[in-house]
């Protein structure tokens, strides 16, 4: 009987069909997902990446809402062009902490992997008011919004937690004072401004939106600011995480 | 006429669903009295309207029932094609919406103005609406509608169940209300054609469930011992779909009263598992399940026997088995792991053969029936179908080459890509199936005019000739000047050049996709008249003979 013949088998009897199917399309994912959480080179050992700050979470979920993802990669490659027009490549350990990744897979506008301290803040206002003001040849939308939007911070906290319960390490302390380092990340004069620094190293604190207030352009600019900036160059040994 | 009281009464079937629906609506109300953001008010509202708008369906139908319909009338199988017409409807709306919001979407990158500054329209959120729109809306439908009707004509039975087949139909048609108002809204999980909340995850996964069990359920009431090719492509699209959505999407709400989740993956694991699905979202939603439609259309419409019956077992397997490899070839070069990436773009070049075998097997059917392309605009249509689908999974494992994808990825080749794919693929072969389904569906001699067909299919090649075009020019160019360099070794163009380099090519690529639309909207013209107007065609023969006396 040659294998032509055996597959009559399958053309039989739907739930063998069903089950081959399943083995079928299985193995190839396996294959190449499975390995990813447990080989230990996926992932490179680097100092500074932390956790973002809960200002910076909720501008990254003002990025993800407004589809910023559809024109923007976070992922710059190992090419010569690439480096020399946004910095350093991508490390996995950059976006370690990003439940969900947010590489994109289209650059209508440039890579925004190392967009951080790139531009000032006033820049980022502007722009992000009226890009053609600043860049007269920009496709950019406008976003005049978020600078008159409030940040909704009601759920900030429950946000954090759950980022924690799938894998963030966040610390308890972190967690009980979302709302306090909202209010101390824009205002270094804060009285929590040095708990703050305790608890996210090197975050930088300052009035983002530069009227003293927290909206959604606040939130957002501080995650932009903060793109790219956790790990120290000058430091990364990438022989040591050669794989 | 007395009615039997047993036909007015609920079913068992009938009053499962209305319970289920029952709940949903309390859990619904509940979700929407407590919800956090108005979106999720808004959602849980369209929740309760829905399921008790389906209550009253399922109360009312059964009110009005004299007998329960037969699964057989004089020996012939009685199908239940109700649910086919409203998908075959619904693919033609949500097509004309997808190409609507894509001409939008296409003129907004030409001028920016036309985002309005607002945040409903910019384009961030249009895009997710247009994509999905596409592949879920229109693809959707199509393949709820065909596959309704081939599995019930390939096995010669009806589908089982009275409110199971247009539960999955209405259901998965409510998704996709869901999904498409939340990218309105901004609800968003952020992954590419995997944008939809949870809440409108779990719902797909029960309308999903249901779908595999009917489709599973019809094939068991087969009366030919050997399930029919096209029922394996039909079959392999809905398992992996399931699997697929499962994978890819695993978050946790941050409450249930809420329209924000976050990801369970992270990083470099959620961009690996996001690609196998986002390949996949290709290989077993516009590829398997639209394969079947050319395993069944193809040779009916060409009244000829598929051309190699071994070419179709090697294609199946093949082709499954490797498409699932393929994602990864969207990371080259990124932090993901090179072996990952590698393997990838290794399997999507053993995707070539399976590919071109399908392709062969669907253009070779045609042997002896060449002569029908001239006359008959329909198979014009689902072999050049045929075509672009050699000519993408051409392109495809082309631009998973490493060199070619380190110039071709982040620009608009891959757009050009994708659109060769869905505009020439997916589209005619649903075009060409659209067009045989009406007046089979509806009782018609033919369509109201073959002529109108003609004018879609040249209008929407031309306009995909238009677009790719468009997109080859300005990937290709963008991708060299991003890495261009002058004599004195500096970066010869600032981004923003490549951007305004790029203008004139996406108002062709426009003009490309307003004419693809316009055909789409002559198609529905036609569609309506067939079904408004066209000539009944009779199956019963004593009306038959009456007409003949007329003469």
């Amino acid at each position: 009987m040659s294998i032509m013949e055996k597959h009559v088998v399958l053309e039989k009897n739907s739930i063998l069909l069903v089950i081959a199917i399943i083995i079928v399309v299985a193995i190839g994912g396996l294959v190449e997902i499975v390995p990813l959480f447990y080989l230990k080179s996926t992932i490179e050992k680097v100092e500074g990446v932390r956790p973002y700050t809960p200002l910076e979470l909720a501008g990254r979920n003002i990025y993800i809402r407004e589809g910023c993802y559809n024109c923007h990669s976070q992922m710059i490659r190992p090419l010569r062009d690439e480096i020399e027009r946004y910095g350093h490549f991508s490390l996995a350990a950059e976006s370690m902490y990003d439940h969900p990744f947010q590489w994109g897979s289209k650059r209508t506008g440039p890579d925004l992997a190392r967009v951080g301290t790139k531009y000032s803040d006033q820049w980022h206002r502007e722009h992000l008011a009226n890009p053609r003001a600043v860049v007269p040849d920009s496709i950019m939308p406008g976003y005049p919004f978020l600078a008159t939007t409030e940040l909704d911070t009601r759920h900030l906290a429950d946000v954090v937690k759950t980022n924690r319960f799938v894998g963030v390490p966040y610390t308890d302390e972190q967690i009980a004072n979302v709302d306090a380092d909202v209010a101390a990340q824009v205002n270094p004069d804060d009285k929590e401004a040095k708990a703050f620094a305790a608890r996210y190293p090197k975050a930088v604190a300052r009035d983002f939106s530069g009227d003293g207030k927290v909206t959604e352009l606040t939130a957002l600019i501080a995650y932009l600011q903060m793109l790219g900036t956790l790990v120290d160059f000058k430091i990364y040994d990438d022989k040591a995480n050669a794989r | 006429m007395a009615r039997p009281a047993a036909a007015s009464t609920l079913s068992f079937e009938e009053t499962g669903y209305a319970l289920f629906l029952g709940l949903l609506v309390v859990v619904c109300l509940l979700i929407a009295g407590k919800a956090w953001d108005w979106q999720m008010a808004f959602h849980a509202g369209i929740g309760v309207a829905f399921a008790a708008l389906g209550i009253f369906l399922i109360v009312s139908a059964a009110l009005k029932r004299t007998a329960f319909q037969p699964l057989e009338i004089d020996g012939r199988p009685n199908y239940n094609f109700g649910p086919v017409k409203f998908a075959t409807i619904a693919a033609i709306f949500w097509g004309i919406a997808a190409f609507t919001v894509g001409l939008t979407i296409a003129l907004q990158l030409a001028f920016p103005a036309l985002n309005f500054d607002l945040p409903w329209t910019n384009f961030g959120r249009l895009r997710p609406l247009h994509t999905s729109a596409a592949i879920f809306a229109f693809g959707g439908n199509v393949l709820l509608a065909t596959s309704f009707y081939v599995v019930q004509r390939t096995c010669q039975a009806r589908m089982p169940g009275i409110v199971t087949p247009w539960f999955i139909v209405l259901g998965y048609n409510a998704f996709i209300v869901i999904a498409g108002t939340g990218y309105l809204f901004g609800v968003t999980q952020g992954k590419e054609y995997a944008e939809p909340e949870w809440y409108a995850d779990l719902w797909l996964t029960i309308v999903w469930v249901v779908y595999l069990l009917a489709f599973l359920a019809t094939i068991w009431r087969r009366k030919e011992p050997h399930i029919y090719v096209a029922n394996w492509f039909y079959l392999a699209f809905i398992l992996t779909i399931a699997v697929l959505h499962l994978g890819n999407n695993e978050s946790v709400p941050i409450s249930v009263f809420s329209s924000k989740s976050v990801q369970v993956f992270s990083g470099v694991q959620d961009a690996m598992v996001q690609w196998w699905y986002g390949h996949n979202a290709v290989g077993f939603f516009l590829t398997a399940g639209f394969l079947a439609i050319m395993y069944y259309f193809v040779p009916k419409r060409a009244e000829r026997p598929v051309y190699s019956y071994r070419l179709s077992i090697v294609h199946f397997w093949a082709l499954i088995f490797l498409y699932i490899w393929a994602g990864p070839h969207h990371l080259h070069y990124t932090a993901l792991p090179e072996w990952a990436s590698t393997l990838g773009a290794t399997f999507s070049i053993m995707l070539w053969m399976p590919s071109w075998g399908g392709m062969i097997n669907g253009l070779m059917t045609l042997s002896g029936a060449w002569d029908k392309l001239r006359t008959d605009p329909v198979l014009r249509m689902l072999v050049v179908s045929v075509a672009f689908y050699g000519m993408s999974t051409f392109e495809g494992p082309l631009m998973s080459v490493k060199a070619v994808n380190s110039l071709s990825h982040y620009t608009d080749w891959t757009i050009g890509h994708v659109h060769s794919g869905v505009l020439g693929w997916v589209g005619f072969v649903s075009f060409g199936a659209i067009y045989c389904l009406v007046p089979w569906l509806w009782n018609r001699k033919s369509l109201y005019s073959l002529k109108l067909v003609s004018w879609h299919f040249w209008l929407a090649t031309i306009g995909i000739v238009f677009y790719i075009c468009a997109m080859w020019v300005s990937g290709i160019m963008e991708g060299l000047m991003w890495r261009a360099y002058d004599k004195l070794g500096f970066l010869e163009y600032s981004f923003i050049e490549t951007v305004a380099a790029k203008h004139t090519l996406y108002i062709i690529r426009a003009l490309g996709g307003g004419l693809f639309l316009a055909g789409t909207l002559i198609m529905a013209y036609n569609v309506y008249m067939t079904i408004r107007y066209g000539e009944r065609e009779d199956t019963v023969p004593a009306s038959a003979g009456t007409l003949a006396a007329a003469e």
